[in-house]
């Protein structure tokens, strides 16, 4: 395949089908058809679940609407070799396309679920055009071929599913990363010339499958409740002699997956050694071990650098002699946000000296800590000691693997510190933080306290250009994208963007076979001359909270990219105060005559039944984020057939959604004003 | 605040003559309450000042009982009967409750002038509205019974409910009842009359004083300890209102009184611009859910809602009731219901929206009488809301049961006995009454069942009969099959088959009374009581021989039908006794008799460690193997032979059936059809009824319910105690003389009335009723409670009823009475009065024609048909 040109979308994806070798004699196809399989139909008739069109309401997606899409599409790829370059997707996480339309696969590398390293969905795409085709079928197991001819039905159809999305993700997938909902149809110029009457697609199915009448398949309000609520987490400050002398009145928080497993993170905390509360959400990409590592790490890093000598002293005594350490933080965690308990010997010893330095720098002089220094030290350090692990590697060959899955998967990450009126968001990546107020109307306005670390932010393009020589400046961002594949700029992790080509290649070749055998690992970017390319150094925007600031909302980008900034602060602030509306009411000593209060009680209800349903603002808004209509309500049955989806076809639209809603307590704020 | 307006009576205070309560003074200080010491000892010590009380006390002390003390933990009439709406109306669905009310209305209409308390008595009337045909149904029912207990009412138009009551918008109504007798009071004050002429005949009353619990003393009360010193007495009376439940179980023996508090909201207005008359009758519209009463001018309107707000769960015991929380919210549906009623109120203003517990109990009825475990424990509360219409006439048959023994009208339907210790978990209670509450205002058809606290009691076959389709009904806490539901068939849903015609089930029973007839059923009625009763020596028989009316000295193995025989001959219960030895017997009673039959048995039987009763309800699965093929199916089971020769009629054995040994196979169906009753050790159950159902599939075996059942046994006129017969019912009234031992000689319960009654003849006769112009499809269903006319005047009213398969016509049973037409009292019935009469019954107004049978229709079931039976076997075998 032609290098440029087979990065280029379909044409890539064509060149590839025409060059794929035919059927070997004799190899039947997956499944005992007697006709030759008709041109794109492969996938509707091996699959055994009912077909998704026959959902109502729902845009179908591409692969499955008799769209131009699927007249566009070639021929189905020859089945013995993508049913086992499939095979392996399948049983990966990752179930997209590279945004050049190329095949983004990993090696059949993992037994297990949770240890895949594999490409993550859409972050990054590896144009495997260019290594040829052999490769897949050299790296395809061998008991993949001998089960070939077992694979159950279900099985295949589920393969081929996948491949279907893959394979039709690159056609719609403009240069640009489009926002989930763009995956449905939609009469875009590009299709048109592929586009013809959705009849004569008809024909192809033999009318036999398609014709059943839609298989009705709807969650009842009480299991979207369940499963919407699964991973809900509230926190309340708690009060003491009935007043809350904090900030923050409690915060709300909850994530829906898309991925399987989902990819995303939260971490919440108090610091107990220094005032103030940590909160961060962590989305991952390539795999979940990242943003897992870093959702465990990050605060102790933030803590530790936040700690006055003294403490940090204290602290290193206490080790040393075995006594009881002092708590750093108090966790809030929901009972899914686990800790692995496995490598917190080794990063406990990361911490350690990573304070044993701090202690050496400081020499005791200034008390005084900037916070926004010490975020961007800890984001660093930790960035660095995940670096470091993965090269020094472990004795222990599974806590070795693990470094190395940290280090090699990627997590953006924004955290916000709150002390007093004091609010420090640090942000690496495209995750957001944003702000509610209240204005004096009543009315919403949302104030942006991260930036983007991506494509979208013209800075950052810069900062990129600067750091790199002149003659990259137009391979370091491609396609919007980091060397065409990485979409956010900053990251935890990814080390295949930091390390040179030689530190990657000496790790990979002295690392364990899972790791070796890995395609994803195995590649390196294209255009690779100067790394690193990437960094986790945050930027850190400092807000001073006012009374009006009402509320923060933390959430990686599955959330901002279905909803406007604007609805998410108008939907948070409508809960919040809404919840205060629910107050009896009282006649008391005023003139209220029977009509008024009919009037008053039945708009009361009216706004009871329809959206306060959740106790948890993150809920709420989730239930917004998939649930919302045109009108911008949410739409019950559109709910369902969202949550409903199965594992392979949800993260076609949606990503993994993670929301943290904190609340600020304006009487206290207030009265810091007032203070001065 | 309200309070002083709702109770007018504060005026009054100082003036009458109860000043002389020992501590009555609301201005009293605590120090002054605390000074006046309670009587060490009274008669009767009554707990609760409402009106259930005081209307105790006020009943009492009419008797002539003396020395009776009523303590009150706040102050008199607070509580609910304070908060109270002060409706009185006499549109009751049980004839008791009716004559209650009318009592209530007659006595609170006279009470001003007997005590010069003014009790804002007005006579309104009552307007009952019908949105649909099936509520004016339902009015219509009401109707035809509330006059020939003569109260007066009629049922309506629409036009004239106009002209009645000028606010109400009329054009969604369908009909409407009228009763203009009704009327309004003022709660509070009827209590505080009842009380100050109790207390002006001698009754002491204390208020502040809590009731802590109640000593007993082997099984009988012997005194109060209250939170101000000790009261000994014979006699307590539980008037607690919602806390009864708790002081129940306060009690070191427990008494349970299954009762629950639900929040209950009403609104009062300003007065309307033009206010309204005091005598706008009261409107209830109760598809609408809600309740008008004119007040002061403007209007007082509640509701029972479809979500009610149960509290005091975990029963907190507050010294009195403080205003509950207001809540809008909750009112909306009803407010909602008020302005649609009417419009006009859309500018009045609010006053207040009242929050007061009211008290339900499990089944919508109030809760009368003796606790079956503590002597002298008597119990008045649970009103569901209805406190102001039934206080007068509950009171009076309570202090009529306490003096003489028993009340004059048959209670059974509110008797505490009614209920065994398992209706008493709070969780049941609580989900019960949301239940329960909503239902006061919903339709109340024929055969409904509640849905909350179900599968309580199952018999081990529950599982089993239920995939087979089986719909239940439950009695006293315990599943019963109504009929079971064939594969292949769907019935509507709860709600559409609510209905007063012909039900969905018809088809359904029809088949599996065809097949009790014809091939052979089984009936699971395991819930039936059954007690064992043994001694070491006579005793037993002895014992037996006197509380039952039949002669029990029969040879072992022979099964008696016996009453349970009250002093004045009326049945306490009717039950079968096999003797199974020489010195044991086995006795089987209608389940719910589980604890009246326990209670009298043990208050009857002497103290004697050699006589043991025994409920052995929870040992045996009961199945009923009624039809001509039961033989058959038994006698293939136990390789022995059942026919009549071997096993006659009303004979009792042991044997084996399958692998299971020890079955009590009784020769009788309750239903007059030929089969056989299996008792059956529990853990054979499922076997036997395995074993029964695989052999039976030849003879054309299925499974049926108690509507089959109950077909039969009307049909047969066999009378069930309960329905048809009640403490107030003799043998002789029921054409049972053959199963009384008059005439040999030996003494029992209820002798002396029933050879007073031989002599001088019955004053009412138990007679089958067949309709004879009733369309089955088309008319109204018979249910009870249908009043009889004997040649166009009232005689009586119907007990039971049901479709016969076999006549194919309704049969009703009920009592027929011979009022005398110039003075309207009861005379003689005879044979003859019966036989020689037109009969008419009156289903919700309109009258059908019926034939009156004293003895069942015999010539139609003969075994003529041989021949038939043995085809039909064939066809069933294949």
């Amino acid at each position: 395949m032609p290098g440029a040109a087979g990065l280029r979308g379909r044409a890539g994806w064509r060149g590839r089908a025409r060059g794929a070798p035919l059927p070997a004699a004799g190899s039947p196809p997956p499944r005992a058809v007697s006709r030759p399989p008709p041109r794109g139909g492969w996938v509707r008739l091996l699959r055994s679940s009912p077909p998704l069109r026959a959902r109502p309401g729902l845009p179908p997606p591409a692969w499955s609407d008799g769209s131009p899409l699927l007249r566009a599409r070639p021929p189905p790829p020859p089945p013995l070799m993508s049913i086992s370059a499939l095979l392996s997707m399948g049983r990966c996480c990752c179930r997209c396309c590279c945004p050049r339309g190329l095949w983004m696969l990993s090696a059949p590398c993992c037994d297990d679920r949770r240890m895949c390293v594999c490409p993550g969905p859409r972050r990054i795409g590896i144009p495997v055009g260019s290594s040829g085709l052999p490769l897949f079928s050299d790296a395809m197991p061998a008991p993949a071929q001998l089960f070939f001819p077992l694979l159950r039905n279900c099985e295949l159809s589920r393969i081929y599913g996948t491949a279907c999305y893959c394979h039709h993700k690159h056609l719609c997938c403009p240069p640009l990363y489009l926002p989930q909902s763009r995956l449905r149809y939609s009469p875009h110029p590009v299709y048109a010339t592929f586009c013809r009457p959705k009849e004569s697609w008809w024909q192809y199915t033999q009318g036999r499958r398609y014709a059943s009448t839609p298989q009705k398949f709807y969650l009842t309000p009480p299991q979207v409740n369940s499963i919407l609520k699964a991973n809900e987490y509230s926190f309340k400050v708690p009060e003491f002699d009935g007043k809350n002398v904090s900030s923050v009145l409690g915060f709300d928080s909850n994530q829906l997956p898309a991925n399987a497993p989902i990819e995303d993170r939260r971490s919440a905390a108090t610091c107990l050694q220094t005032r103030g509360m940590l909160l961060g959400v962590f989305d991952g990409h390539a795999g979940c071990a990242c943003s897992q590592a870093v959702s465990e790490r990050l605060f102790y890093y933030i803590a530790v650098s936040l700690l006055p000598h003294e403490t940090l002293l204290e602290i290193e005594n206490a080790v040393e002699s075995g006594r009881a350490l002092l708590p750093i933080l108090q966790w809030h965690k929901h009972p899914n946000d686990y800790f692995s308990k496995e490598a917190s010997k080794l990063y406990f010893n990361s911490l350690r000296t990573y304070w044993q330095e701090l202690i050496d720098l400081n020499t005791g002089e200034s008390t005084d800590i900037d916070v926004k220094e010490a975020l961007i030290n800890a984001f660093k350090r930790l960035d660095n000691d995940i670096s470091l692990e993965a090269q020094v590697g472990d004795p222990n060959s599974f806590l070795n693997y693990l470094v190395l899955r940290v280090a090699f998967s990627g997590a953006t990450a924004c955290v916000a510190h709150v002390d007093g009126v004091d609010l420090h968001v640090a942000n690496t990546g495209d995750s957001r933080a944003m702000l509610g107020v209240q204005e004096e109307d009543g009315s919403w306005s949302a104030v942006t306290l991260s930036n983007d670390h991506n494509a979208q932010n013209e800075r950052e393009l810069e900062r990129l250009k600067l750091e790199h020589p002149k003659n990259e400046a137009k391979s370091v961002v491609k396609q919007d994208r980091l060397l065409g594949l990485l979409m956010p700029f900053r990251a935890f992790g990814d080390v295949k963007f930091k390390w040179s080509i030689d530190l990657q290649k000496r790790v990979i070749e002295s690392g364990p076979d899972q790791l070796n055998d890995n395609e994803y690992t195995k590649f390196i970017p294209p255009n690779y001359y100067t790394p690193p390319y990437l960094t986790a150094e945050p930027e850190v925007t400092y807000h001073r909270l006012r009374p009006q600031d009402k509320f923060l909302v933390l959430a990686t980008d599955g959330l901002w990219e279905t909803m406007h900034r604007q609805d998410v602060v108008r939907i948070v602030g409508e809960y919040l105060t809404g919840m205060h509306h629910q107050q009896p009411i009282a006649v008391g000593g005023y003139k209220v005559t029977l009509g008024q209060m009919h009037g008053l009680l039945t708009e009361r209800r009216a706004k009871m039944s329809s959206v306060f349903e959740d106790q948890n603002a993150a809920t709420h808004l989730i239930r917004h984020a998939v649930g919302n209509n045109e009108f911008g309500t949410v739409d019950h049955e559109r709910l369902s057939k969202m949550l409903s989806l199965p594992e392979e076809l949800a993260r076609m639209y949606r990503d993994d959604i993670t929301i943290i809603v904190v609340q600020f307590n304006s009487h206290v704020v207030g009265a810091y004003q007032n203070q001065e | 605040m309200f309070h002083r307006l709702l109770s007018v009576v504060r005026r009054q205070r100082t003036g009458r003559g109860w000043q002389n309560w020992s501590s009555g003074r609301s201005g009293a200080s605590a120090a002054e309450a605390h000074s006046v010491a309670l009587p060490a000892q009274a008669h009767v010590v009554i707990c609760g000042g409402g009106i259930m009380g005081t209307s105790v006390a006020y009943h009492l002390s009419k008797m002539g009982w003396k020395d009776i003390v009523l303590l009150e933990q706040g102050r008199l009439a607070a509580g609910s009967t304070r908060f109270c709406a002060g409706i009185l109306s006499t549109a009751r669905h049980l004839s008791i409750e009716q004559k209650m009310a009318d009592y209530s209305n007659k006595l609170y209409q006279q009470l001003e002038q007997e005590t010069g308390i003014q009790t804002g008595y007005i006579r309104t009337g009552s307007i009952f509205l019908a949105q649909t045909q099936d509520r004016l149904i339902s009015l219509k029912r009401i109707n035809s019974r509330l006059n020939v207990i003569g109260i007066p009412s009629e049922i309506i138009s629409p036009k004239k409910v106009a002209e009645l009551h000028p606010l109400l918008n009329v054009h969604d109504l369908v009909g409407a009842m009228h009763v203009p007798e009704d009327a309004v009071v003022s709660s509070a004050d009827v209590a505080l009359a009842l009380a100050s002429a109790a207390s002006q005949n001698g009754v002491q009353i204390y208020d502040r004083t809590s009731v802590l619990h109640v000593m007993v003393k082997k099984g009988q009360v012997t005194g109060v300890e209250t939170d101000k010193g000790q009261i000994e007495c014979q006699y307590f009376v539980n008037c607690a209102g919602q806390w009864a439940y708790e002081l129940g179980l306060s009690n070191e023996e427990p008494v349970s009184i299954p009762l629950h508090a639900c929040e209950h909201f009403y609104l009062l207005t300003r007065p309307l611009e033009t206010p309204l008359q005091s005598n706008t009758p009261t409107v209830v519209d109760a598809d609408g859910r809600i309740y008008i009463r004119n007040w002061q001018g403007g209007i007082l309107s509640g509701g029972f809602e479809k979500n009610p707000k149960p509290i005091f769960t975990e029963g907190k015991n507050q010294l009195e009731i403080q205003n509950l929380q207001e809540d809008w919210d909750h009112f909306e549906p009803l407010l909602s219901s008020l302005l649609r009623r009417m419009p006009e109120l859309d500018t009045l203003e609010i006053m207040k929206l009242v929050n007061c517990p009211e008290t339900f109990t499990p089944d919508m009825r109030c809760i009368l009488g003796e606790s079956p475990l503590v002597q002298g424990y008597f119990v008045l509360a649970g009103m569901n809301s209805a406190g102001i219409s039934f206080g007068g006439g509950a009171g009076r048959y309570l202090a009529e049961w306490m003096v003489h023994g028993y009340p004059s009208e048959n209670i059974w339907e509110l008797d505490l006995k009614r209920f065994g210790a398992l209706q008493s978990s709070r969780t049941f209670l609580r989900h019960r009454v949301m239940e329960v509450m909503p239902l006061l205002y919903d339709l109340k058809v024929p055969r409904w069942d509640f849905q909350t606290g179900r599968q309580l009691r199952t018999s081990p076959l529950y599982d089993r009969l239920d995939a087979q389709g089986a719909r239940w009904m439950e009695k006293h806490g315990f599943e019963r099959p109504k009929y079971f539901v064939p594969p292949d068939k769907d019935l509507l849903a709860l709600e559409q088959s609510k209905t007063f015609y012909k039900p969905d089930w018809f088809d359904i029973v029809e088949s599996e009374v065809k097949c009790c007839k014809e091939a052979v059923c089984v009936i699971d009625m395991s819930s039936f009581t059954k007690f064992e009763i043994t001694s070491t020596g006579d005793q037993a028989l002895e014992v037996l021989q006197y509380l039952f009316s039949n002669d029990l000295d029969v040879p072992v193995g022979h099964i008696v039908h016996t009453g349970m025989l009250n002093e004045g001959g009326g049945y306490e219960n009717d039950c079968s006794i096999a003797r199974l030895s020489k010195r044991s017997f086995f006795m089987i009673s209608p389940t719910d008799q589980q604890v009246h039959c326990w209670a009298w048995l043990k208050k009857h039987m002497p103290e004697d460690s050699n006589l043991l009763l025994e409920d052995v309800t929870w040992k045996y699965t009961a199945l009923n193997l009624i039809g001509p093929r039961a033989v058959d199916v038994l006698s293939e089971l136990s390789y022995a032979p059942m026919t009549p020769d071997h096993f006659p009629s009303l004979f009792c054995k042991e044997m084996s059936v399958g692998y299971a040994n020890g079955i009590r196979v009784m020769s009788m169906t309750h239903t007059g059809e030929p089969g056989f009753m299996l008792y059956i050790p529990i853990e054979y159950a499922l076997h036997v009824y395995n074993e029964v159902m695989s052999v039976g599939q030849k003879y054309g075996i299925r499974n049926a319910g108690y509507y089959a059942l109950r077909s039969l046994r009307i049909e047969k006129f066999f009378a069930f105690w309960g329905q048809d017969l009640n403490t107030l019912t003799t043998p002789l009234e029921c054409g049972r003389e053959s199963r009384v031992k008059l005439e040999k000689g030996m003494d029992f319960m209820g002798r002396d009335a029933l050879l007073q009654q031989k002599q001088n003849g019955v004053y009412k006769r138990l007679t089958m009723f067949i309709l004879d112009d009733h369309d089955t499809d088309l008319d109204l269903w018979p249910w009870w409670g249908e009043p009889i006319y004997r040649n166009g005047q009232y005689a009586g009213k119907t007990t039971s009823s049901a479709y016969s398969y076999t006549l194919e016509r309704h049969v009703c049973l009920g009592f027929v009475h011979n009022f005398s037409e110039d003075t309207g009292e009861e005379q003689v019935v005879t044979a003859d009065f019966i036989n020689r009469g037109e009969y008419e019954i009156d289903i919700a107004g309109h009258r059908f024609q019926a034939k009156a049978k004293l003895y069942p229709v015999t010539s139609l079931f003969t075994h003529k048909r041989r021949k038939d039976e043995v085809e039909l076997s064939d066809l069933h075998g294949k």
